[in-house]
């Protein structure tokens, strides 16, 4: 199925969740934050939610920052 | 210079005299950024010269974000982390970028800033007050960028942000404190911690801010965007400390004539 990440058109596996996601993408930050159609999703809830078709995901890390 | 060679007195003055902030105290005075600066060695030895406790740091899509290391940079420098609301311009975007933060970095504490034109990068004073509210009753510590207009400082305050943080000029620019009165305005118009936040070139700017009654100065780009960004560090600190030790001496009034220092009694006539 397709969903969109970080801007960018992505086929991921039917239910994929925002854990897997995270473990893909993550590279090696720790310091993650999910945001799925515009809303937060929480670290405890990653495992749990699963994607659907036409889901909207940012994937966002730390970086420097005035 | 480096910090383990400050002077030792310069140590106890900043802890005999402690700065609170969102309930939290420091004995540094500094806030460092962390962008612009040109490698993670030159930002780490900035930061341990700057005796900065509080730096800020963004949120960007994974793939364009920095290497982790920055985290672990800072981590080690034992600072804490200040996350900011770079880029948003409206309330909903910095509301959003906030909660995103609190996940990410593990603080409700948050640099509130909400632009709204990208030239100057100045604030959008109604989405600024509207994300503050929403932010505050979300139970974050909200540390707004704002201008430096007395009025809407005390509208921050009242929406209960931690601090007011006037710009002494645009992001970046360097040019200092442009209205230097209005500074001192603000620090009557308000209780809570005044925090010189933008402007900044140089040490001396960092001093005026802290004579004109600020309880803190933060700044980025006049630190890591210098051509010894450690050495910079270091004089911001010294210049820190120096304003607000000179704000609590208490300036001489200035006069339109001379008034001698040396007595005239005793005078010889040659």
């Amino acid at each position: 199925m397709q969903v969109t990440v970080n801007g960018v058109a992505t086929d991921v596996a039917e239910d994929t969740s925002v854990a897997a996601l995270v473990a893909e993408r993550g590279g090696r930050h720790d310091r993650i934050a999910v945001a799925r159609n515009g809303d937060v999703v929480p670290r405890s809830g990653w495992a749990a939610t699963r994607l659907a078709p036409g889901d909207d995901l940012e994937i966002l890390a730390p970086t420097a920052g005035g | 210079m480096t910090t383990s060679e400050l002077a030792p007195a310069l140590e106890r003055e900043e802890a005999g005299d402690p700065f609170e902030l969102g309930g939290e105290t420091f004995t540094s005075r500094l806030l460092l950024g962390t962008g612009g600066a040109p490698s993670l060695e030159a930002l780490e030895r900035a930061v341990r010269a700057s005796g900065t406790q509080l730096v800020t740091v963004a949120l960007r899509r994974v793939e364009a974000s920095s290497s982790a290391s920055m985290l672990e940079v800072l981590d080690r420098c034992g600072v804490r982390l200040l996350p900011n609301t770079a880029g948003c311009r409206t309330a909903r975007e910095a509301v959003k970028t906030a909660q995103l933060a609190r996940e990410a970095f593990g603080t409700a504490w948050v640099k509130l800033e909400v632009i709204g034109d990208e030239h100057t990068l100045l604030p959008d004073a109604v989405e600024l007050i509207d994300a503050a509210e929403q932010l505050v009753a979300d139970g974050f510590t909200v540390l707004p960028y704002t201008t430096d207009d007395p009025v809407l400082g005390r509208r921050l305050e009242d929406a209960g942000c931690a601090a007011v943080m006037p710009l002494g000029s645009p992001i970046g620019s360097g040019l200092g404190i442009r209205n230097p009165h209005n500074i001192a305005l603000l620090r009557d118009a308000v209780s809570v911690p005044l925090v010189l936040d933008a402007g900044i070139g140089t040490a001396s700017d960092a001093t005026l801010a802290m004579e004109l009654g600020c309880d803190a100065v933060l700044l980025a780009s006049a630190v890591t965007r210098a051509r010894r960004p450690e050495r910079m560090a270091l004089a911001m600190r010294q210049a820190v400390e120096a304003g607000r030790l000179a704000r609590g001496a208490g300036r001489i009034p200035r006069r339109w004539h001379a008034e001698a220092s040396t007595p005239m009694e005793g005078l010889p006539e040659l």
